[in-house]
Order: structure tokens, then C-alpha cells, then sequence
């Protein structure tokens, strides 16, 4: 690859295959094949396709081809149909019996197979932009993730790769670079939020015979993969925004630290590394500039702490993943104690959007603060979980009900828990405020790396809580006093509180000791640690309050302060609780309720080990916790 | 030349240059701030918190020992919220320790303990909860590990890593879990610990400590059976003062010998009197080697934890090795000798104590395999200078009203050249004072060898001596020994001769001497401060050369015959053996 | 957790040790390659034992007490063998607050180990794990290589016969 000339040969030659062409009567198929998808089964779905097409003998006109996360996990399987002049269709649920079905109807018939179509309630949705999910998202990190194969480095220059890396090499002076991305308003995705340009021009600013550039690809936050989805679905986006990274601090090196347990993610990127060197994208001499710029992968090993940037850097050097103090930041002494810049991978994948069509195109999304789109990953109690990216500023109310679709069972919506095991939750009555840094920060919580996880009433905020706090204390490093020692106190003053051990003068202890770990500790991780304790006393306090004075758990999540009890005026003699109780604490009464045939049965509290069964296995719902 | 920079700490004005720490600031203006992990140039990684003070332009409080001034800063050392969190950081501290302070052989000289008492702790059970729980390490012959009172600060591992390039301690296991142990958990004693003991000097609480041998020793000196005599090494008449309150450097040899008497030894003896017979040895085997260019260069073999070190990392080097025994081993192997056949006593019944700066010299004590008498140790148990300060302590002497004494003849007289052994350097430059006299005849015009002199960790001089050009080198710290072995080793480097002490500075920094808590060590060379005393009892000394010593001369007349004669290399000579690393 | 060290006798074969030494060998005496040493020193051996990391100290000229330091650091490094089905339950807060918890309690039960241990015949190792990522199909397990979503408690023993 010597010139722009080449780049958009491919790029003309490509474009066609990616996007059929009007009249062509080009038909492709493409089928997730993120972790997701192969996990709910992907696999034989492609294959079955790829068999049936041929079988039909329609492999000359329709393609069949992998692709990153579509984005609705829930729906996994997804393939989607993609045929000039006319709307994507998007299958859902898929099977390789359903797969068939599709050849058949669909790709050989001509006529769309409703019944397995995309529905939003009793709706089909064939065109995926029109449905509520997508309605109010906005795809730029993730535009090519379930549309390009991610493996085929032309399907990404088909969808102007690499021409943002040309405009900078040809175009551009590395300060001009800078001021690009400084007048953008990113800012980082992972956690923080410190503006991506001003990190850039201060790394840009410190003179070395080495520096690095290195990406983030740890996301530890439980509850967020956009990373993941980003580096599987359209891994060459990385490769170029490290390389234009490295032109405008002036590295010639670059280091992605990915989690192993990425298998997925790291074997594309490996491949986008080794077809860029090949098409002279990386290496020498970068479309004849006289720019050098190479990429090394290194695999976590499975430490959150990893993610804080100064442990990341000692962990690229071979060490425990400590993390260091700053100052000096990792601009001045970073990876190898050479000048780095270091970004997460949303950040980066916004990079090559923002050279190409400027800043203006990335500041006139999102708010005042906080520009552009943003990536989230909805789970936990919602009707559509998934990857969604929004502009900066849509409220909670619109992911939660309007892309989400609501809460599943018509239970009612308690919080959205943000920014994981550093955030915090955010109760129904901030459900209007506008997403960016600034406004969830007011609140008590963060944006965090994107991870959010809603909760219904069945949701102790106490528990969950204690569960984030769990994490961190099996995450703790263990360098700093306070996060080492100071974060198990403060999980065991939570454990006290669930028991129903806890005293009031516990509660002031835990908010004392929030605070202290939150000032005194090393990074970032013991710094936010408390954050989920805090935003939840804040907010539901009332939850605390009844956990430690009335020993009461109200959501019945905390076992120890459960009790099982049968009504026995409802229950039907049948005897299935008794006969599954692991602890044999249940057994019969003289009393026959009126109008039942035999004796109901009891409980006994001292035996019971709060396990539940019971409940799933009465089919009177006779049997209730409190 | 870095600019200088203009801040306020608590309100009060100074000018340090760029680049200094708040900490080194503050200090400047009197104001001290408490710290715990941090030990200035080998462990400086602001983990333990407790130095935390708020700074203008800081986003939260920052760790003064590492966070530099800038211009303008105003920084807050002291405020309510800041003595609160130190307080709650010491309670977290103590959450997961001990608390057994009042059997702790620390308790007194504990940087904990004395920074729960500055702080005012009242509840030490304030954040009680688990406990990590682990078995006391007792498998190394110099020390014992307790990391039920350990506090994390890692200056252990540091010291063991940065200083000494053994690293074989270190963090394990992460979280409230971490902590520090060895590969696989393996107890001290079965990895390549060279017993340098740098990590007990440096630790603050009583985690780390020497194995205790009063006890032994108590016993034998109850025991009307034995002749107990000791013999005390060159630094540690400059260490012991600082036991009883004098000011770091003094020399205090008269008062030692008397509270040794006063414990009830039948004979005290001076070390500087078989460093002298080291020299003796040793400079004659040198240049004997050094005519017949005998596996040059020839490397020192005083310090056992460098011994220990050559052995376990770079056995290629032993035949390079001095094959003298060290000055204890020596001195031992003259008493059980010459000094039993004189005073008629069954060596059996000679019992023979040494007072060392160091902790390496309890495992050197236990290498029985070159002994003087077959079958008999030339050494029976060796005491840290720490040990004896106890023992002193707990006959009830009143050391610092003790009339001097002086050392019992036949080992009492050392000279100049044998004290300074205690300093890095000073073996050298002893074994030059009599190298050069005996090559060129001559009497040396100055006997200060100035460029052998000093703390750096590695020195390097050439000296023409009666037409011979030697080259030297003098190295302390063992990653300063690595450093140079590893230059011979490519052929960068070549010297003839190699000086190595174990401990950074040499015996005045010896594992076995008092410890001195970081808040003195960060602000003071004591390297420097104890080698000054050391060279200046040198030149007070009547004798400065240890050929010129008459005791020596004597003991060559009467027993030896002269240096290198064959009851010399039977009886103070030794061999060495490869050791596995792990 | 403190990892638990295993106390089988080592197994490696010749092979195993060529193709570490070839690992070793590729990194060059770079020391900052240590961590992806182990990784594929683990993925020879499946696990790390006092052998391996000495030849990986002895290799890379690193102190093994920093080789064990590292393999205790990170969750992914194990000291004892996985079984030849090793079962990962996720507990990320998706699958957690699916339920996830109750899922790895059965496993428990019916394999009669903890997490992190491994059933005497060796075929089953259990080990909860965080999120893997696949939170649209919350609760999660994987057993080697195969996931299994939406799970429910009931679901655990019919998924455990496949490996019988």
C-alpha cells in the first residue's frame, strides 16, 4: 500500500460487496458472530446457510458472511439480509432449522419470513432502524460492528478505513491533530472523562527517543463488553486510531493490553494487526510518509486494577499489576518510563470518525460537557438488553423504557446501576436526567465505561452494594492501606447489616469509612470503591435503615432476615414443598383449610435454610418471604 | 541545575530546588511528616498512605514522600481531616496485626507503635475483623519471619530486590490476602536468602527479627565448665552506643568491653585483631596470585552474606575467591587452637561468642566443614549487636556509667586497618597499607587510600605498587557485587583484586546493627555518619598497620610460623560450595 | 482467594518441557515478557507448578519469587490442575442478579466441591469467574469452551450428564 490511490481501489472494489449494488440483484447475508451470538449458537447457523445457499445454487448471487455484534443480545442468533433497493431484514432467535426456512423462503422464495423477524411486542420490526431499540441511537464507535466482516481487512477499507490514518499522514501536522480531536469534546470513555485531546497534547509534549501509545482493552467493569464487541466487530478501527495517536504524540509504538478471556477479540485484532503490516498500513514508512508505527498485543491475566491505566503499564512490563502514584502521569513517565498515551477502546473507535469528518461532526452530538455518542451495555432487569450507543444527553428514561422496553414482568423499576463496582445507582426519581459525565456525577453516580444494569423491586440496594463491594475487595491490589484493609471493613460492616448484626452506629462507621478509603487511597479503584455503598445510603437509606432497626430485608433478597411462612389457608395439602425441602424443615399439620381435602403444612423457622425451593415448587403460591 | 521553586508548607515560606519532595520541604522547615513504607532511594512507591497531606493543585491529598513541590504550592501537613484519616489508616493497620507489643522484641524501636502513640489511638480494636493468620518462619539460621505483624510496607522486599539482587522475598497473592513470602510459599531457610539481614533493618514492626541467641549464651556463661570468651568485630563499637542513647557514630569501646566483662565473659577479645590476621593472610595470597596471575581477580571473603551470595548466584566466581576465612572464623579457629595449646585449656571446653554487626555471621558459624578442630565449630553462637544490647540491658548494666575497659591479651591489641574493615573500603585499603610496605620494603608515605573511601556502591582505583599496576575495585550492596561481576564477566572490566561487603557501606549497615527507623534513615547517611567514627578511631589508634602489630607478629612467631605457611591454610583457610537458588 | 498450591507430583513429559524452552527462547531474554511466557507456559501445562516456574525464572533470569508473585496476582494463573471439564459460572452483575449465585450453589452440591477446587476423579474443576461478557444471556456458565445461558438451577443436571 503505497498511496491513497491504492487505498480507494480497494475501497471502489469492496464498497459494492459490503452494500449490494442497485440492480445487481446481490443479495447479502450476515451473521453475528460476536461472543454473543456464538454463544446462543451462531455457529451453526452460518453453517447451515453457507450449505443450504450452496445446495440451492444461489452462491453466485448471495453472500454469506461473519460479522461483530448487531447489538441485540437478547436476540441472539441475529442474521440479517441485506439486499439493494430494498430494507434490511433482521431474523432473530435463529436456528439452523430456521436458518433453512430462510434459504427457502427467503433467499430462493423472495418472501420474508415474518414470523422470525425482529418484533418489539406483537410487532415485527423487518427494518432494524425503525424499531424504538434503534430509533434513539446514533453508531459511531460502532458503526461497522454488525455490518462489515471483521476478519476482512477490504470491508473495512470499504467503509473508508484507513483513509483517516491517510488524511493525517498527508493532510495534517500532528498539532492540527490534536486540535481535532481537543475541539471534538471526546473525552474518555473508560471511566474518567478527562478530555482524549488535552491527554494527546500532553503526551505530545514531552521530548524521548521512545514513546508509546498504548489502548485499553482490559474492560473489567462487570456488566460492560463494548470493548469487547468493538475489537471483535471492527478490530482495524483500533489499529488505525493507535497509529494517528502515534503520529500526533510521536510514537512509533503501540501496545494493546487485552483480557484474555477475550479469545474472540484478541484473534481479530491479531489478524488486523498482521493484514495492515501486510498491506503496509503498520510497519515502515506508512503510505510513504516517512511515519513508522507498529502494534503489540499483551494479554491480561484477569485484574480489574488492570484497567486503572498506571497498573496497566506495570503490567505491559511483566510485573503484579500495582498500580503507580501519579503524578508523574503517564504522559511524562508512562509505559517502559517513556512518554505514553493511553485510551480506552471507545475512545479510540471514535477517533477515525472524527478526522474524517470533523470535529464539528462529533461536538454537535451530546450536550455541553459531554460530546458525541456513548456506548452502553443494558442488562440486568429490562425487557431488550444490549449494546446500544446514544448521543451524550438522552435521558434514562428513554433507555430504560423507550430502548429497553421496560422492566420484564411488570415489576417496577428501582435503579439503574452505572460505572459498576465504581459507580453508583441511580434511583426512579433521577430517571429524567440527561446522561453525561456531569449530570450523573450531581447525582452520585458516574458514566463510567458504559456498563448499566437495571434493577426492579426484587433488588436489595443493600445487597448489591455488598456485591459490588465484594468485587472490589477480591480486586483490591493490595499495595494502598486503605483499599487493601479498609475495603474488607467496610464489606464486613455490609455483611454485618444483611445478617441483621448491624447497629446503627455500624451505618455511621461504614459512611466514615467510605470516605476515608475514597480520600486516602492509591488509584482510582480504591478511590470509587465506595462509591456503590455511598449512592445507595444516600438513596435508599430507608433500605439500610431497615436491615439494621427492624431486621427486615424489604426486597427479600437477604436470606438471614427472610422468613418462609405458608398460608395455610392456601395451601392444598399437596406436600411437593415438603417433599423438595433440602432441609427437611417442612411438615404436615392437623389443620384442613375449608373447601381443601388435606391437612396443610408448616414451616419451621429454626430448621429452614432460606433457600427457596419451596416457593418455586408451590403451585398455589401459597408460600411467601418476608 | 534545577531551578528553584518558592512554597508554603503550613503557612511558612521556603526556597528548595525543583524536584524536591514535599516531605525533604517540609522537613527543611522543621515540620516533620509521618511516613511508614517509604525509605528514601529503595522504596518509594507512596502505599501505605500515612504521609498523605493536602496540596493547592492536587485533585485529593498526595503522598509527600514521593509528590514534588512546584512553584507556588501551598501544602497542609497537619489539618483535622488529615490527623483523622491518619488515625483511621493506623486503626486499619491494626485491624489485621498482632497487638502483641509487649512481647515484641520491637516494641520501643516499632515505627507502628510509635506512630499509634503520636496519633492518640484509643481503640486499637476500632476496625476489628479477620485476621490473615500464618505460621512463624523460624527455618533460616539468622532470622525469623512473623507476618502476623507485618504491615505491608514492602521496604523488606524492596531492600531484598533494589539493594541486594537476591529478591528472594516479595508480595504474594493480592488484596487483604497479600503478603510477603517467598516462591511457593517455601520457608526462608530452603531458598537463596544469603542471610545479609538488610530486611530486618529496615522493617518498622517486629515482623522481621534475628534469631535470638541470648538465651544460649546465658546458658554457657552459667556454665562453670566452659572458658567463655568473645570477641567483638570492628563495627560494632561504633553501632552499640546507639543503643544507649549516644549520637550515631560515637565509639564506644571502652564501655563494651566493660558491660562484657561485667556479663561475666572469662576474656574479652577484639575482632580487629584476626581482621588483622586477615590481612596478614590475605595480602599475602594475594600476592602470591597475583605473580602467578592465580584466578585473578581475587574477590574478599569477609562478609558471609556476599559468600553466600557467590556461592548460590555466581558460583563460577568461587575459585576467585579469597580462600581466608572471615575475621570471626579466624578468630575462632586461633582460639581453639593456638590459644587453647597456650592457656591449656581442652579447646572442648573453650566457648567462643561473637558480637557481630551482622546476621549473615549466624550461618557462617554453622558451616562446619573447615573447621579449625575437627569436629568442634570454630564459633559456638554468634550475637547481633542488637542481641547484646538486650543482654546488657537485662543484667541491669548500667552501660553509660561504665569506666572503660581494654581488651584481655593475647587477642586484645587491633590496629587502625583492623577497625576500618567495618567500612566499605576499609579492607581494601588495610590490605593495601601492608601490600604495599611488604612488595616495595618501603613505609607508606600516607596511608589514607582515599578513592577506596566512601559510601558509593562501587569504587575503583588502580595503584602502581613496586612496578606492579594493580587494579581494584570495592563494591557494597550485592547488586553493586552483581553490577561488577557481571562486567568482569563480559570482559568490560578488569581488576585483580575485589573488595564485596554484603550490606550497602559495609558492617557500619550490617544487618546485625541497630535499627535505625526510616525517619532517620531518610534523613541521614548512617552509612556515612558510622564509617566516619570508624576512620577516625584509625587514626587515633597507636597502631595502623596490621603487619606492625605486635600481637600478630607474635602469634606468627609462636604458632603459625608466617602467613600462608601450611598450619595457616589448615587452620585459617576454608572452601566453598555451590548452593542451589531455589 | 489464596490460590491453592497443588500437591500432585509433576507430570511434565519432554515435550511439554521442548516446547517451553522454545516459548522461553522466543522471548528473548525480554523480561517484560514474562506474563505471556506464563500464559502459554500455562496453556502447556495447564496449570503452573514449582518446576515450571523455575524453569521460567531460570529462563527469563528473573527471581522465581517475581514468577510466583505474578502467578498469584492474576485470577487467571492457577497452581493447581483444572479437571479435564473445568465449569466457570459467571457472577458478573448481569448473571447475579439473574440468579447466577444459586446456579454455581447447585454445581457445589451436586459436584460436592467449592470453587476453585477440583473432584478427586479429576474431571470436574468448578470456578466462579467474572463477567464473560455474555450478559444478554444472563445467567452464564462454561464448561471448557462451551456456554451455556439463561440457566436456571433445575437446568444443571441434565447439562452435567453431557460430560458424564
Amino acid at each position: 500500500m503505497k498511496s491513497l490511490a491504492d487505498l480507494a481501489a480497494i475501497r471502489e472494489k469492496m464498497r459494492s460487496k459490503v452494500l449490494p449494488e442497485e440492480g445487481s440483484g446481490d443479495i447479502r447475508v450476515v451473521v453475528g458472530m460476536a461472543t454473543c451470538g456464538i454463544a446462543a449458537g451462531a455457529r451453526p447457523v452460518l453453517d447451515t446457510l453457507t450449505e443450504e445457499i450452496a445446495k440451492a445454487g444461489l452462491s453466485d448471487k448471495v453472500s454469506v458472511t461473519q460479522t461483530g455484534c448487531i447489538g441485540i443480545c437478547q436476540y441472539e442468533p441475529v442474521i440479517e439480509v441485506l439486499e439493494a433497493g430494498k430494507e434490511k431484514v433482521t431474523y432473530v432467535k435463529m436456528t439452523a432449522e430456521k436458518a433453512k426456512e430462510v434459504v427457502e423462503k427467503h433467499l430462493k422464495g423472495g418472501s420474508v419470513v415474518e414470523e422470525f423477524v425482529y418484533s418489539e411486542g406483537s410487532k415485527p420490526v423487518s427494518a432494524l432502524k425503525d424499531a424504538t431499540f434503534y430509533a434513539k441511537q446514533e453508531r459511531v464507535a460502532l458503526r461497522n460492528c454488525g455490518t462489515i466482516d471483521p476478519e476482512n481487512i477490504d470491508e473495512y477499507i470499504a467503509m473508508d478505513g484507513y483513509a483517516a490514518l491517510n488524511k493525517v499522514l498527508n493532510e495534517m501536522t500532528p498539532e492540527e491533530v490534536i486540535k481535532v480531536v481537543t475541539d471534538s469534546g471526546l473525552r474518555g470513555r473508560g471511566g474518567a472523562g478527562f478530555s482524549t485531546g488535552k491527554k494527546w497534547y500532553f503526551a505530545s509534549l514531552y521530548k524521548a527517543d521512545q514513546k508509546y501509545v498504548v489502548c485499553n482493552a482490559d474492560e473489567g467493569d462487570p456488566g460492560a463488553f463494548m470493548d469487547r464487541s468493538i475489537l471483535e466487530g471492527d478490530p482495524h478501527c483500533i489499529v488505525e486510531a493507535m497509529a494517528i495517536c502515534g503520529y500526533a504524540i510521536g510514537a512509533t509504538e503501540g501496545y494493546v493490553y487485552v483480557r484474555a478471556e477475550y479469545p474472540i477479540a484478541v484473534a481479530h485484532l491479531q489478524k488486523a494487526i498482521d493484514d495492515a503490516r501486510s498491506y503496509g498500513l503498520l510497519g515502515k514508512n506508512i503510505f510513504g510518509s516517512g511515519f513508522d508505527f507498529d502494534l503489540h498485543i499483551r494479554l491480561g491475566a484477569g485484574a480489574f486494577v488492570c484497567g486503572e491505566e498506571t497498573a496497566l503499564m506495570t503490567s505491559i512490563e511483566g510485573n503484579r499489576g500495582e498500580p503507580r502514584t501519579r503524578p508523574p502521569f503517564p504522559a511524562e513517565k508512562g509505559l517502559f518510563g517513556k512518554p505514553s498515551n493511553n485510551n480506552n477502546v471507545e475512545t479510540y473507535a471514535n477517533i477515525p470518525q472524527i478526522i474524517l469528518k470533523g470535529a464539528e461532526f462529533f461536538s454537535s452530538m451530546g450536550t455541553e460537557t459531554s460530546k458525541g455518542t456513548k456506548v452502553f451495555a443494558l442488562g440486568g432487569k429490562i425487557n431488550r438488553t444490549g449494546l446500544v450507543e446514544i448521543p451524550m444527553g438522552t435521558t434514562l428514561r428513554e433507555i430504560v423504557e423507550d430502548i429497553g422496553g421496560g422492566i420484564p414482568n411488570g415489576k417496577k423499576f428501582k435503579a439503574a446501576q452505572t460505572g459498576g463496582p465504581s459507580g453508583g445507582c441511580i434511583p426512579a426519581e433521577f430517571l429524567d436526567t440527561p446522561i453525561d459525565y456531569e449530570s450523573l456525577a450531581a447525582i452520585g453516580s458516574i458514566v463510567g465505561s458504559g456498563g448499566l444494569i437495571i434493577m426492579d423491586e426484587d433488588n436489595c440496594m443493600v445487597d448489591i452494594a455488598k456485591f459490588f463491594l465484594g468485587f472490589t475487595v477480591d480486586e483490591s491490589c493490595g499495595k494502598c492501606t486503605p483499599c487493601r484493609v479498609g475495603t474488607r471493613r467496610l464489606y464486613e460492616i455490609l455483611e454485618k447489616i444483611t445478617s441483621g448484626k448491624g447497629t446503627m452506629e455500624d451505618l455511621d462507621k461504614m459512611e466514615e469509612l467510605c470516605y476515608y478509603i475514597k480520600n486516602n487511597s492509591l488509584c482510582a479503584l480504591g478511590q470509587t470503591a465506595p462509591n456503590p455503598v455511598l449512592s445507595t445510603y444516600l438513596r435508599f437509606k430507608d433500605e439500610y435503615i431497615a436491615h439494621v432497626r427492624d431486621k427486615k430485608c424489604p426486597a427479600g433478597v437477604c436470606k438471614d432476615l427472610l422468613t418462609f411462612t405458608i398460608d395455610k389457608d392456601a395451601c392444598i395439602g399437596c406436600g411437593l414443598c415438603a417433599k423438595n425441602c433440602p432441609a427437611s424443615a417442612i411438615s404436615k399439620t392437623d389443620y384442613v383449610a375449608p373447601g381443601h381435602k388435606l391437612p396443610s403444612y408448616v414451616i419451621d423457622p429454626d430448621k429452614c435454610v432460606k433457600c427457596g425451593v419451596c416457593m418455586t415448587n408451590c403451585k398455589k403460591n401459597a408460600i411467601s418471604k418476608k | 541545575m534545577m531551578a528553584d521553586v518558592n512554597v508554603k508548607i503550613n503557612g511558612i515560606s521556603v526556597t528548595v530546588p525543583a524536584g524536591t519532595t514535599i516531605l525533604d520541604a517540609a522537613r527543611k522547615v522543621g515540620i516533620n511528616i509521618p511516613t511508614l513504607c517509604y525509605l528514601r532511594d529503595v522504596n518509594e512507591i507512596g502505599a501505605c498512605r500515612i504521609c498523605l497531606v493536602e496540596a493547592t493543585g492536587a485533585r485529593g491529598p498526595v503522598p509527600a514522600c514521593v509528590a514534588k513541590v512546584s512553584e507556588g504550592m501551598e501544602v497542609q501537613t497537619n489539618t483535622p481531616k488529615l490527623v483523622a484519616a491518619r488515625k483511621v489508616n493506623l486503626e486499619l493497620l491494626l485491624s489485621n496485626h498482632k497487638k502483641e507489643c509487649l512481647s515484641c522484641v520491637r516494641s520501643g524501636s516499632c515505627e507502628l507503635q510509635k506512630l499509634c502513640h503520636d496519633y492518640g489511638i484509643e481503640d486499637e480494636n476500632a476496625f476489628a475483623g479477620a485476621k490473615n493468620t500464618y505460621e512463624i518462619d523460624r527455618s533460616a539460621s539468622h532470622m525469623y519471619r512473623d507476618n502476623e505483624k507485618c504491615i505491608l510496607c514492602r521496604r523488606c522486599a524492596a531492600v531484598c530486590t533494589v539493594n541486594q539482587a537476591v529478591g528472594v522475598i516479595g508480595a504474594n497473592a493480592r488484596g487483604f490476602d497479600t503478603h510477603i513470602g517467598c516462591a511457593f510459599e517455601k520457608p526462608l531457610g530452603e531458598v537463596g536468602c544469603i542471610s545479609c539481614g538488610q530486611c530486618i533493618t529496615v522493617c518498622p514492626t517486629g515482623a522481621l527479627s534475628e534469631r535470638d541467641d541470648t538465651a544460649k549464651v546465658a546458658a554457657a556463661l552459667e556454665d562453670p565448665a566452659k572458658h567463655v570468651i568473645v570477641q567483638t568485630a570492628p563495627a560494632v563499637r561504633v553501632g552499640i552506643g546507639e543503643e544507649f542513647g549516644y549520637p550515631m557514630g560515637s565509639v564506644v569501646t571502652g564501655k563494651l568491653v566493660a558491660a562484657l566483662r561485667a556479663l561475666g565473659f572469662d576474656k574479652v577479645f577484639d575482632t580487629n585483631f584476626s581482621a588483622d590476621l586477615t590481612i596478614m593472610e590475605e595480602a599475602t595470597e594475594f600476592i602470591t596470585r597475583y605473580t602467578k596471575k592465580d584466578h585473578l581477580p581475587m574477590i574478599t571473603s569477609c562478609s558471609p552474606g556476599w559468600i553466600k551470595f557467590c556461592e548460590t548466584y555466581y558460583p563460577e566466581f568461587i575459585p576467585n575467591l579469597s580462600t581466608c576465612k572471615s575475621p570471626q572464623g579466624m578468630f575462632g579457629a586461633t582460639a581453639k587452637t593456638y590459644y587453647a595449646e597456650k592457656m591449656g585449656i581442652d579447646p572442648k571446653d573453650i566457648y567462643v561468642v561473637s558480637v557481630m554487626p551482622c546476621t549473615a555471621k549466624k550461618f557462617e558459624a554453622e558451616r562446619l566443614d573447615h573447621t579449625a578442630v575437627p569436629g568442634l565449630p570454630d564459633i559456638d553462637a554468634v550475637l547481633t549487636v542488637r542481641e547484646l544490647a538486650r543482654m546488657i540491658k537485662k543484667a541491669g548494666i548500667l552501660f553509660n556509667e561504665l569506666p572503660d575497659d581494654t581488651y584481655d591479651l593475647p587477642f586484645g591489641l587491633g590496629s587502625g586497618a583492623g577497625t576500618i574493615f567495618g567500612a566499605t573500603g576499609g579492607v581494601m585499603e588495610a590490605a593495601l597499607r601492608t601490600a604495599y610496605e611488604t612488595l616495595t620494603k618501603e613505609e607508606l608515605p600516607k596511608l589514607e587510600f582515599e578513592d577506596v573511601r566512601g559510601t558509593q556502591g562501587i569504587k575503583e582505583a588502580t595503584y602502581t605498587i613496586a612496578g606492579n599496576v594493580i587494579r581494584v575495585a570495592v563494591c557494597s550492596g550485592t547488586v553493586n557485587a552483581k553490577k561488577v561481576l557481571e562486567m568482569v564477566k563480559s570482559g568490560e572490566k578488569q581488576y585483580d583484586f575485589i573488595e564485596v561487603m554484603a550490606c550497602p557501606g559495609g558492617c557500619v549497615n550490617g544487618g546485625g546493627q541497630p535499627i535505625q527507623p526510616a525517619s532517620v534513615r531518610n534523613f541521614t547517611d548512617v552509612r556515612a555518619v558510622r564509617a566516619a567514627g570508624l576512620y577516625n578511631d584509625d587514626i587515633q589508634l597507636p597502631v595502623r598497620k596490621s603487619h606492625e602489630n605486635p600481637d600478630i607478629k607474635r602469634v606468627y612467631e609462636e604458632f603459625f610460623g608466617e602467613p600462608n605457611s601450611h598450619k595457616a591454610h589448615e587452620i585459617l583457610h576454608t572452601g566453598y560450595t555451590v548452593r542451589q537458588k531455589y | 482467594m489464596v490460590k491453592k498450591i497443588s500437591k500432585l507430583p509433576f507430570q511434565g513429559t519432554p515435550e511439554q518441557e521442548a516446547k517451553l524452552k522454545d516459548v522461553i527462547a522466543a522471548a528473548n531474554g525480554d523480561r517484560s515478557r514474562l506474563m505471556a511466557v506464563m500464559q502459554e507456559a500455562q496453556a502447556i501445562y495447564g496449570y503452573l507448578p514449582y518446576e515450571v516456574q523455575k524453569m521460567i525464572a531460570e529462563g527469563l533470569d528473573v527471581p522465581m519469587e517475581k514468577v510466583y508473585g505474578v502467578a498469584t496476582f492474576y485470577a487467571q494463573f492457577a497452581l493447581s490442575p483444572k479437571g479435564t471439564y473445568n465449569i466457570s459460572v459467571c457472577l458478573g452483575t448481569a448473571c447475579y442478579v439473574k440468579g447466577s449465585q444459586q446456579v454455581l450453589d447447585k454445581l457445589c452440591e451436586l459436584l460436592g466441591i467449592e470453587p476453585g477446587e477440583c473432584t478427586n476423579d479429576a474431571k470436574f474443576s468448578l470456578e466462579a469467574c467474572r463477567c464473560i461478557g455474555a450478559c444478554g444471556l444472563a445467567p452464564v456458565m462454561m464448561i471448557n469452551e462451551d456456554v451455556y445461558g439463561r440457566l436456571t438451577p433445575d437446568m444443571i443436571p441434565d447439562i452435567l450428564k453431557k460430560y458424564e
